[in-house]
């Protein structure tokens, strides 16, 4: 049970951290389709950088920074260039898919066998790790669990308890009536769209620097559309996407236990779990539930 | 003058693509004033103010503040000088709460101190008699409410000239009132009040002086009290003005459209419409008066077949209809159909000016044979509709959305007649026209009604209900509260029921039902990260 449970939040820990960078991109209006490309390239960034460094938090440092390049751009095109974001995230992803796989060779050899690069061991936290049930699960995580165990209440507080956060999320709902109070559109998704590539960015690092050590190509597999999904199912709070990825992380652990105890199921339709679980939630759910109201319209200035 | 103008704008030009919104403009407004801003849609009003609180950057011209020049590069210059404004189209964001829209921009520093803002707010809610809850999200007030909520924005942030850009355009009689005690406390406080309205009575109810508007210049400024409101409306609209005339008292025939206790949901699950029973005749004008927002979409959707009815009765010309009905199947049994919001659900905009009169006729001949659209005879139809309504276009092929609000308008109404309808739903069927526009609206509304249709009139401009209908019945929390003969109908008891004061033995009596608004609240809602 506490192996599962571990499992579990080390496979939600990506969905999570780009679940909080969605909510600063959606709050703000922007529909970032091109999550699952920006977490793309923030693997092949941490593992380059890992690598080139020889350290993982040189690896992520390097992931931030190309998270806030990917954002930067994806915010000239919609923002600025008034580029359909949809359109966008869609080229995003498909560039991200292409670009990683050359660039990946590039940085780390293009060798049948895998570079394996300097990623984060396990690092138990004293005392804590022993709480029964709760301590295997949450504390005894490589650093990059923790990391965004600490940035959930600090997103938290941004988006809620800051006038940067009321700016964002009022910029989602009505642009105008944020222009009018003498507020700046423009300026306040510049800055959603570079967090959101941040920390999108660094959910991809998660994945090669923090799971298996390794750049693969497009070892994304859908996680960033399964993120969106998440933050649709949470109905845009903090909390919701987080239970959200949980929910996920704990189907992508549960389909692996089947699939280690033998169960008599082509191991490809266990893998479609999670996926499965995705589609029937934006099935269910995108139609009801509220999104910001300015989501997608880009703001034009009078 | 020896005090310098609060506000002075002289010479202001503002092009937009295609039209000159504004050629010259001067405007002075005294220290302590309420000054009223006069004209026809299109004459101007919105562009000068946009310019004024820095919204949108004219061309060319001056503004000056106690007789400083000044460059407003963006509302923030503005608000900062001490210019708000309250737009027509509210500025509030209908998911966060009063506080939280009033703290909005406002700074300084970057913690959120929500607490303070709701003190501030009440204080000035207390201040000038506002019943306002700092803490209700906005889109659980009414729009009187917003209104107030608006100008509690201006306050805080130290407004000394406001602007409210067709601020009674929302509200009922009563509110109206309120809302003049309002400004006239502000003036005494020394602040300057701009009013732009297009209704000349309550510019003489509450302005010290007007400023008149056309075509993108000011025609002339007086001081309310040396002017009639005669002159003031030949200056608005560029010649004498018709006076509208009051219903006609026709014989009404059989009942077309009967409605039996119609229960429809809104859009938050909660029903919009709580029980709506009536009957119109042919040959009448059934009105509905209301303040927009108490069932009346949700009541014509569901008549029409957008909306589904969760209880209650609609029969046609005797039939009951067997739900669900979809709207096509209306039209095509004589049912013409005015929709609320021209640009949203009644027109195609990006589509030409023939298509768009055609649209609901399509698949008959002979517009269209074994499914093959005859385009000469489609052309020809909308070159019968274009001279018979007095449409002016460059051509059937122009496309709508290039077209005035009162040519759009005529389009939809052509429409909606051309089939000979035995019942017409008209919404809101001259919101946003000017006075000549709606004067034709109107003129054909009453010809369709003398021509044996029944209209039922639904509409938030209660002047135009009083002057078309032969009956009214007035909406309020999807119901409707009474009815009365037009004969019998007076604003102030109409006015009552608008407010929610309805009829009871002995007299008038307050509604005891809790507000929607606070059912809703209790009910809580989703932002709770």
């Amino acid at each position: 049970m506490a192996d599962f449970l571990a499992a579990s939040v080390r496979l939600a820990t990506p969905l999570a951290l780009a679940c909080l960078g969605l909510l600063f991109s959606f709050r703000s209006g922007l529909l970032n389709i091109g999550v699952e490309g920006m977490m793309l390239g923030g693997a092949l960034a941490g593992a380059a950088g890992a690598a080139y460094f020889s350290s993982p938090w040189a690896g992520v440092a390097i992931a931030l920074l190309a998270g806030a390049m990917m954002g930067l751009l994806f915010a000239f095109l919609t923002v600025t260039s008034l580029a359909d974001q949809v359109v966008v995230g869609t080229a995003l992803n498909l560039a991200a898919s292409g670009a990683t796989t050359v660039l990946g060779r590039g940085a780390l050899g293009a060798s049948t066998e895998l570079a394996r690069v300097h990623a984060f061991a396990g690092a138990p936290i004293p005392l804590l790790s022993s709480i029964p049930v709760l301590g295997p699960a949450l504390f005894t995580q490589t650093p990059m669990v923790y990391l965004a165990i600490v940035l959930v209440p600090v997103c938290a507080f941004v988006l809620w308890h800051t006038s940067f956060g009321l700016t964002l999320r009022a910029t989602g709902e009505h642009p105008l009536a944020v222009e009018a109070a003498g507020l700046d559109v423009i300026r306040t998704r510049y800055a959603c769209a570079v967090l959101d590539g941040m920390l999108a960015s660094l959910a991809g690092a998660f994945l090669s620097l923090s799971v298996i050590g390794m750049f693969t190509n497009d070892m994304v597999a859908g996680r960033g559309f399964i993120a969106i999904a998440a933050v649709v199912f949470g109905r845009w709070t903090i909390t919701g996407a987080l239970a959200a990825s949980l929910l996920f992380g704990a189907a992508d652990a549960f389909q692996v236990r089947l699939q280690v105890a033998g169960v008599h199921v082509p191991y490809q339709f266990l893998l479609m779990v999670p996926y499965i679980l995705t589609l029937i939630t934006y099935a269910g759910f995108v139609g009801r539930a509220e999104q910001p109201a300015a989501t997608g319209v880009p703001y034009r200035r009078a | 003058m020896e005090r310098p103008w609060a506000l002075e704008a002289a010479g202001i030009v503002k092009r937009y693509p295609g039209v000159i919104a504004n050629d010259g403009v001067n405007l002075r407004v005294a220290p302590g004033e309420i000054h009223g801003v006069l004209g026809e849609n299109g004459a101007g009003k919105s562009t000068l103010m946009n310019i004024l609180s820095g919204l949108a950057r004219a061309d060319a011209g001056e503004i000056r503040l106690e007789g400083k020049r000044v460059v407003l590069e963006s509302a923030r210059d503005g608000l900062r000088r001490g210019i708000a404004m309250v737009h027509q189209h509210f500025m509030l964001i209908p998911a966060l709460t009063v506080a939280e829209n009033a703290v909005l921009g406002l700074g300084p520093g970057w913690r959120l101190d929500l607490a303070a803002a709701a003190r501030d707010v009440e204080a000035i809610a207390r201040r000038y008699g506002f019943d306002i809850d700092p803490y209700a999200y906005v889109w659980q007030l009414s729009v009187g409410q917003m209104q107030r909520v608006e100008i509690i924005k201006a306050l805080i942030r130290g407004a000394r000239i406001l602007i409210l850009d067709e601020p009674t355009a929302v509200l009922i009689p009563a509110e109206v009132d309120a809302l003049a005690r309002v400004l006239i406390r502000l003036r005494a406080e020394g602040k300057s009040v701009v009013f732009i309205s297009h209704k000349l009575n309550e510019v003489f109810q509450i302005c010290d002086r007007v400023t008149v508007l056309r075509g993108g210049h000011d025609v002339g400024s007086f001081a309310v009290s040396e002017v009639t409101p005669g002159h003031l409306a030949r200056l608005m609209v560029g010649h004498d003005v018709p006076q509208a005339s009051g219903p006609d008292g026709g014989q009404p025939g059989h009942v077309v459209l009967s409605v039996g206790d119609l229960h429809v949901a809104g859009d938050r699950g909660t029903d919009a419409v709580t029980g709506v029973s009536l009957d119109v005749r042919s040959g009448e004008i059934f009105g509905i008066a209301g303040v927009d927002g108490n069932g009346q979409r949700e009541l014509v959707e569901a008549l029409i077949g957008l909306r589904p009815v969760r209880r209650g009765t609609v029969s046609l010309f005797g039939d009951r209809l067997r739900h669900p009905w979809r709207p096509g199947d209306l039209l095509s049994r004589g049912v013409g159909f005015i929709p609320d919001d021209r640009q949203r659900d009644g027109l195609l905009l990006r589509m030409t000016v023939a298509e768009n009169l055609v649209c609901s006729a399509l698949g008959r001949a002979p517009l269209s044979r074994r499914g093959w659209l005859q385009r000469s005879a489609v052309d020809a139809e909308a070159r019968r509709l274009i001279l018979e309504y007095n449409i002016r276009v460059s051509g059937v092929h122009q496309v709508v959305g290039e077209l005035s609000g009162g040519n759009q308008q005529r389009i939809v109404l052509a429409r909606a007649l051309a089939a000979k309808p035995r019942l017409l739903l008209a919404v809101q069927p001259t919101r946003g026209l000017d006075i000549a526009a709606t004067g034709y609206v109107h003129q054909r509304l009453r010809a369709a009604q003398k021509g044996g249709c029944a209209v039922l009139l639904i509409s938030t401009e209660l002047d135009e209900v009083l002057a078309l209908a032969n009956r009214v019945g007035v909406i309020y929390r999807g119901r409707i509260v009474g009815t009365a003969a037009a004969a019998e109908a007076d604003r102030e008891t109409i006015g009552a029921w608008m407010a929610g004061l309805t009829p009871g033995a002995g007299g008038i009596r307050a509604d005891t039902e809790a507000p929607a608004a606070i059912r809703r609240a209790r009910e809580g809602r989703r932002d709770h990260g």
